[in-house]
């Protein structure tokens, strides 16, 4: 069994080798894969013409449910945006270097998450075809939103994090779209000659990107933090009992950090297998972001440990009442199911056993997810059917028209993924390299003595050159 | 502009406003709800149907939860579970009728969400409901603790008035499309004309000028509609009116969490209080023969 994050022996030719022919040549899989996702895709659309056409009233939303599915699914893949910049930005300035095989496809994931995420507020609204009235535009009748209103915080903050993590992941590649360029023909060496934006791996480049690259995921740590919290602050700054809590921006960003690592489980597992990527997207970096997920896990079951005590121990009779109602009353097989997927499933990632089964992996991150979505729809649901007044208290289920968007947007992000794999290399090369280059210092510590070493050492310099390099 | 200058500007703005909220009302219209006067027979929700254009929805979208009502009369039981003593006493007088309609809170919950600022407070101290403005976030609605808001799910003009019923609509108001929140107005067309008529007549708005389809219309006069603005400085400026009479005789007062109980006599509540949502109907509470 591999111990190592990575083998430190392979060369750098491999390595461009094997990713570049992860980009080539399509096979039957793929192909499946695509109309899988366009099957899934064409109904969701066929879903949302008929409701553009009729009204909101055939998802089934009634008084008092005005939100549901819709609502739900949204913060899920808003959730699950957030661990790509996980990986990315805050394991990158905490310089953990396990994390730079898989973070390309986890800041993929973020950016058509996000993409995801952005299309349900449009869906959900009942007139979308005025959605740009939530943006601060000019216009002569000197109108603007209401910046009260948390849902234009929402537009606020979701346009910024998609332009950002758009920008982050592109940054992040230039020197992969080079290498690609240099090996490309046709079209796809127009392409990538125009991605690569003229990358011939100067000193200067190199500088000017690491710069840019550093400060941009110290931009997006703090923004996907504040993502998570204005989303959660839809429901937090409400009125309502079980939205009307005070915990809820830090659980939102847990959950969604939760969803996220258990999605990079399920994409980690599919890439490694269809790519044959063994060699970079090893188990014990797998059972790394096992270990992230399951702390993870831990905080996002504390934090529902702290919502369920504060209210429980509190004077808010209609909160607890509703609280009751989530353990015992109509939605209470989903709020269940929701808590065991959520807190009791992880714990199966703390055996070593299971950590290193990819199978078992695939399925427990894939029940994570389901676990996490549900705790979304128990956030949204049970609250608005039972709220402050008897009288609006209503059962709701939702209809075929919401079930095929929900399930549509998986086949967007599918598709928008499947595209990205074939068209950028979802390993990142140069990183690779130089954690493979950083795993040979570790093993040699002269030859890095040599390599660090600047001019003005030279001069102050004591003795000969290191025993490594004296052969070259 | 600079910096400086915004700041500056700002602390104007703020100077004499320090408790926040909206303060040069005009009006405040509120009502009074007698629910002993009370019989549950629906004709304000009816007379409601047919001043604002409410979409009759039929039977199977009701029952869905997808109607119009803007006032609706709910019913109540006491239930039978709750002790011996209640079912003896109450169970056989019948059930008890709450007409619920927009309270048109004066620190309303469904305002400071909307994305677009369609629900915002005019100067008569209502909740005012823009349709053309509104897209359909419904976001009101679910921070409305009484649930009085209600959503066009379908386009309901379409079936609901089959010709020659159209012919029936109110032509002081439009009818709403879907995808669009409307909710309880206080008639703000009889509002509207009662004070141009005033106006025309160059004379102060009365009490009695202008009256809501609800008020008008209830058998028992269990509803009754007026201004607060002047309920405790009856002489100055707007005309007393009988239902800030009636606020002041039940020691009902704005902007409180809790009313004076002291006595029976003090009948007079708002619902919800607690919630800090300040609303302008002050419901009497129905008082049973034991």
């Amino acid at each position: 069994m591999q111990t190592k994050d990575i083998n430190e022996d392979i060369k750098w030719a491999q390595i461009n080798k094997d990713v570049l022919r992860s980009m080539e040549n399509p096979r039957i899989g793929y192909w499946i894969a695509i109309a899988v996702s366009l099957f899934l895709l064409s109904f969701a659309i066929g879903a949302e013409i008929y409701q553009y056409n009729v009204g909101m009233g055939p998802a089934n939303l009634n008084w008092p449910h005005m939100w549901d599915l819709y609502i739900a699914t949204f913060i899920f893949w808003i959730g699950m945006s957030h661990s790509g910049t996980l990986l990315s930005a805050i394991l990158h300035i905490i310089q953990a270097d396990w994390r730079k095989p898989i973070y390309r496809f986890a800041e993929a994931m973020t950016t058509f998450s996000l993409m995801t995420a952005g299309l349900f507020p449009i869906i959900h609204i009942g007139r979308l075809w005025n959605m740009y009235w939530v943006l601060p535009y000019f216009s002569d009748r000197g109108i603007w939103p209401n910046f009260r209103s948390p849902l234009v915080w929402d537009a606020f903050a979701i346009t910024t994090y998609l332009t950002s993590s758009a920008l982050f992941l592109f940054i992040g590649m230039i020197p992969d779209l080079a290498i690609c360029r240099d090996n490309a023909r046709g079209w796809r060496k127009q392409l990538y000659t125009l991605l690569s934006l003229g990358w011939r791996g100067d000193d200067r480049q190199w500088r000017n990107f690491r710069r840019t690259y550093m400060l941009m995921a110290c931009f997006l740590i703090p923004l996907a933090v504040s993502v998570h919290s204005i989303v959660s602050s839809d429901f937090a700054m409400s009125i309502m009992p079980g939205w009307h809590v005070t915990t809820f921006p830090p659980y939102f960003v847990a959950g969604a950090l939760y969803s996220g690592c258990a999605a990079i489980m399920t994409l980690f597992i599919l890439l490694r297998y269809f790519f044959r990527f063994e060699a970079y997207m090893t188990m014990p970096i797998m059972v790394k972001t096992c270990k992230l997920t399951f702390a993870i896990a831990m905080v996002w079951t504390y934090l529902n440990l702290i919502e369920f005590s504060s209210i429980w121990y509190g004077h808010d009779e209609v909160a607890k009442e509703l609280l009751l109602a989530k353990f015992t009353g109509p939605y209470s097989p989903y709020f269940w199911a929701m808590l065991f997927f959520g807190s009791v499933l992880p714990f199966t990632l703390a055996f070593e056993k299971i950590r290193n089964n990819i199978p078992a992996l695939f399925v427990i991150s894939l029940l994570l997810n389901v676990g996490m979505w549900l705790e979304r729809w128990m956030i949204v649901t049970p609250t608005l059917s039972l709220s402050y007044h008897p009288f609006a208290f209503d059962v709701m289920w939702p209809s075929w028209v919401q079930w095929f968007i929900v399930l549509g947007s998986f086949g967007w992000f599918g598709l928008l993924f499947l595209v990205f794999v074939k068209i950028v290399p979802s390993v990142s090369m140069y990183e690779v390299k130089e954690m493979i280059f950083h795993r040979r210092h570790l093993a040699n510590k002269d030859i890095a003595s040599v390599m660090h070493r600047r001019e003005s050492d030279r001069q102050s310099g004591t003795d000969a050159p290191a025993p490594g390099l004296e052969g070259a | 502009m600079s910096l400086k200058n915004i700041f500056e500007d700002w602390s104007r703005y703020r100077r004499g406003r320090e408790e926040g909220g909206f303060q040069d009302y005009e009006f405040m219209w509120g009502m009074a709800i007698d629910l002993n006067k009370c019989i549950g027979c629906n004709a304000c929700s009816i007379a409601c149907y047919a001043e604002n254009n409410l979409a009759v929805v039929g039977k199977e979208r009701f029952s869905k939860g997808q109607a119009m009502h803007w006032l609706r009369l709910e019913r109540y039981w006491d239930e039978p579970d709750l002790g011996e003593e209640r079912v003896s006493n109450y169970q056989h007088l019948g059930a008890s009728f709450v007409p619920m309609l927009c309270q048109q809170c004066n620190a309303a919950t469904c305002e400071p969400v909307c994305p677009v600022a369609a629900t915002y407070h005019t100067p008569d101290g209502l909740n005012a409901q823009v349709y053309n403005r509104c897209i359909g976030s419904r976001y009101c609605s679910n921070n409305c603790p009484y649930r009085l808001r209600y959503f066009n799910f379908y386009s309901y003009y379409e079936d609901s008035w089959p010709s020659p019923l159209h012919m029936q609509l109110n032509p002081d108001l439009s009818v709403r499309d879907k995808g669009v929140m409307e909710k309880c107005t206080f008639c703000v067309q009889r509002i509207r004309t009662g004070k141009d008529k005033a106006a025309r007549e160059g004379r102060q708005v009365e009490d009695g000028d202008i009256q809501t389809a609800c008020a008008q219309t209830c058998p028992t006069g269990a509803i009754t509609f007026g201004d607060l603005l002047n309920i405790y400085n009856p002489a100055s400026g707007n005309a007393d009116s009988k239902t800030a009479q009636m606020w002041r005789k039940h020691q009902v007062e704005l902007g409180k969490t809790k009313q004076n109980k002291q006595t029976p006599d003090l009948r007079g509540y708002r619902i919800f209080e607690s919630l800090n949502t300040d609303p302008c109907i002050m419901f009497l509470e129905r008082v049973r023969e034991v």
